[in-house]
């Protein structure tokens, strides 16, 4: 046995228990697997001898107790014997907390799961539709009342939002780019169409990619800004201050951010269009060794104003699912940081879902429509 | 054995510098076991600083630290881990994880320091949330469905999760109402006398101060001034002591 004195040791025979050593938690790691081994025990009466603990703390009083239960249940009667008054105080307490059963978390069956969900999921429809239907409402009442819109918190909006995102939307865009290009070229060159990489990277970047990669990359970075910032300010109940105060949270945190991103966003993706293009052209002529100049004649052709339109259209549509998903997630934290990490997975999550299904939305009208 | 008979914590020279900032000079001050200190200070004294030094959340610049007669400044990683696990700290504000309920909460250090098994970690868990005198049902709840005092009984019931032989109390009694804060230091009381702990608490309360710390510290100028139980400190003339406990205040909180 490598089991050292200092250890909780616990040995039986028919009707006698002996503990001895330290029954504290750091010396309990044995005795914990061993008492539920102590079994085969002939006699009616058995005697719980603790007269050699030397240590006792409430992890080595509960083992003494659920023991003594497990064997109680069994029918037999057990004799706790020769604890200190100091550990027999002890005890009793802890014997007597231990009555309690640990409650358990109530689990709903897979049928009711189901249904939990599907209700879970029809409220948050109805909130985020009722958060749509308030914005919109206070939208109105502003346009009536344009003083009231807080102009300084557009700008500061439209700087964090807009300008400090031009690094990364502009080298992403470039790179997509120079990909789209690099997989055009090798195709377009086996039928000697090489002049026509300027259509593929003209119409990919200004009627899809331009637009739907802003949003995704403005999602990522600015939506889950919105839901952290105003989940945070939930849970220190600085709204709950801000409208005791007389501010209208709408006011101050939503209102500024939808006007802003829908102004930044379009931006953002125009400048996403040229980033693009730029890239393929410089592929273009790397890989196909077209110049520039007839790159950007071809471009002139391909690209017309409607096409451009067509993508640029879209840009305050991806905006508006972005700042109101954000802001919405944001007001549905509760309580603890936990649900700010929650949240603000789901607001990424769900306005890049949007974002893409808006577009396929567009898709279908533009077809419809014939353009 | 010098384990047996030394003092619970023992300082000495302390010193406590941030950048230029001088914090602690030589401070020395001695924890017997099974005491309750108080340390007490005006703000910006230091105790929070002293107080994470002694729960090796941070080094101090110089000077000696011994817990149970083992030093722990500059200890090596391993000696750190085993003395942390004889303390027990109670933070002001509870610092529960705010995505576990009360019940995984106080498992957290059972979970990570012993290998019992899940069920019997639950069982043990709930009779500390208990003993802190929180009722059974409380058990599931989150820390953000709890009120003031239930979060800091929470906090108490998982500090105390390893039965540590020191527990730390960092303003226990702040943010509760005199009724609460009452039967707070009711509980101190009675656990302490169970399970013999040895109590630092750094705390404001006048009243904590009267009714449960045995000894308290008065930190000011740098130092340690004076260490001493309430009656006796009482009658030190120096003017940081007259100062903390001449106020009206103090006067209205002093037994008769």
């Amino acid at each position: 046995m490598t089991t050292s004195v200092a250890s909780a040791i616990i040995e039986w025979n028919t009707d006698r228990i002996h503990c001895r050593g330290r029954w504290t938690v750091d010396a309990l790691a044995d005795v914990a697997t061993r008492i539920d081994q102590v079994r085969g025990m002939a006699g009616q009466q058995i005697t719980l001898d603790a007269s050699e603990v030397v240590a006792l703390d409430t992890t080595g009083a509960w083992l003494l107790q659920r023991l003594r239960l497990r064997l109680e249940s069994e029918g037999r009667q057990v004799n706790v014997q020769g604890l200190s008054a100091v550990f027999a105080d002890l005890y009793q307490r802890v014997a007597e907390l231990g009555m309690v059963q640990v409650p358990q978390a109530q689990k709903l069956g897979r049928l009711a799961g189901v249904g939990h969900s599907a209700i879970t999921g029809l409220e948050e429809l109805y909130s985020f539709l009722s958060f749509f239907g308030a914005v919109m409402l206070r939208m109105g009442q502003l346009a009536l009342q344009p003083w009231r819109i807080r102009w300084r918190s557009i700008l500061a909006d439209l700087h964090a939002s807009g300008v400090t995102a031009l690094g990364i939307v502009g080298m992403l865009s470039f790179l997509m780019g120079v990909v789209f290009a690099y997989q055009g070229a090798v195709q377009l060159r086996t039928f000697g169409a090489s002049i026509y990489i300027a259509d593929l990277i003209g119409l990919t970047m200004t009627r899809e990619m331009g637009p739907m990669l802003t949003a995704i990359i403005v999602a990522g970075r600015t939506g889950s800004a919105y839901t952290a910032q105003i989940g945070t300010m939930k849970v220190t109940e600085e709204i709950a201050a801000m409208r005791t105060i007389g501010i209208d949270p709408m006011d101050m945190l939503v209102i500024p951010k939808l006007l802003s991103l829908c102004v930044a966003l379009p931006l953002l993706t125009v400048f996403s269009d040229i980033t693009g293009i730029v890239g393929g052209m410089i592929l273009a002529k790397a890989q196909l060794g077209l110049g520039f100049a007839p790159f950007l004649d071809r471009l002139q052709e391909a690209v017309s104003l409607r096409s451009f339109l067509i993508g640029f259209s879209k840009a305050p549509v991806f905006a508006m699912i972005i700042v109101l998903v954000g802001c919405f997630q944001g007001f549905r934290v509760e309580g603890s940081a936990a649900s700010v990490g929650r949240h603000t997975t789901m607001s990424v999550v769900q306005s890049i879902f949007l974002v893409i299904v808006a577009d396929a939305q567009f898709s279908v009208i533009f077809s419809w429509l014939g353009i | 054995m010098t384990e047996a008979i030394s003092p619970a914590l023992e300082l000495r020279g302390i010193c406590t510098r941030f950048g230029t900032a001088r914090i602690h000079e030589n401070l020395d001050l001695t924890i017997q076991r099974g005491e309750v200190l108080a340390l007490v200070g005006g703000s910006g004294s230091g105790k929070t600083t002293l107080l994470h030094e002694m729960i090796m959340l941070r080094q101090p610049s110089s000077g000696s630290i011994r817990m149970f007669g083992e030093e722990i400044v500059g200890a090596r990683t391993e000696v750190l881990e085993r003395q942390r696990q004889r303390c027990g700290v109670l933070f002001q504000h509870g610092a529960l994880f705010s995505a576990l309920t009360v019940l995984q909460n106080v498992g957290v250090p059972l979970r990570e320091h012993t290998a019992f098994s899940t069920e019997l970690i639950d069982q043990i868990a709930l009779l500390k949330i208990q003993q802190a005198g929180l009722p059974a049902d409380a058990a599931l709840k989150y820390p953000s469905e709890l009120s003031g005092g239930m979060i800091k009984r929470a906090a108490l019931a998982r500090a105390m999760a390893l039965d540590p032989q020191l527990l730390f109390l960092d303003e226990p009694t702040a943010g509760l109402d005199p009724v609460s804060a009452a039967a707070f230091d009711e509980l101190l009381l009675r656990l302490k006398q169970w399970l013999g702990l040895t109590v630092v608490m750094v705390t404001h309360d006048l009243d904590s101060l009267w009714k449960v710390a045995d000894r308290v510290a008065v930190l000011a100028e740098r130092r340690v001034i004076a260490v001493a139980p309430m009656t006796e400190l009482m009658q030190i003339d120096h003017p940081a002591v007259q100062a903390y406990f001449e106020g009206p205040r103090a006067r209205a909180a002093q037994p008769n």
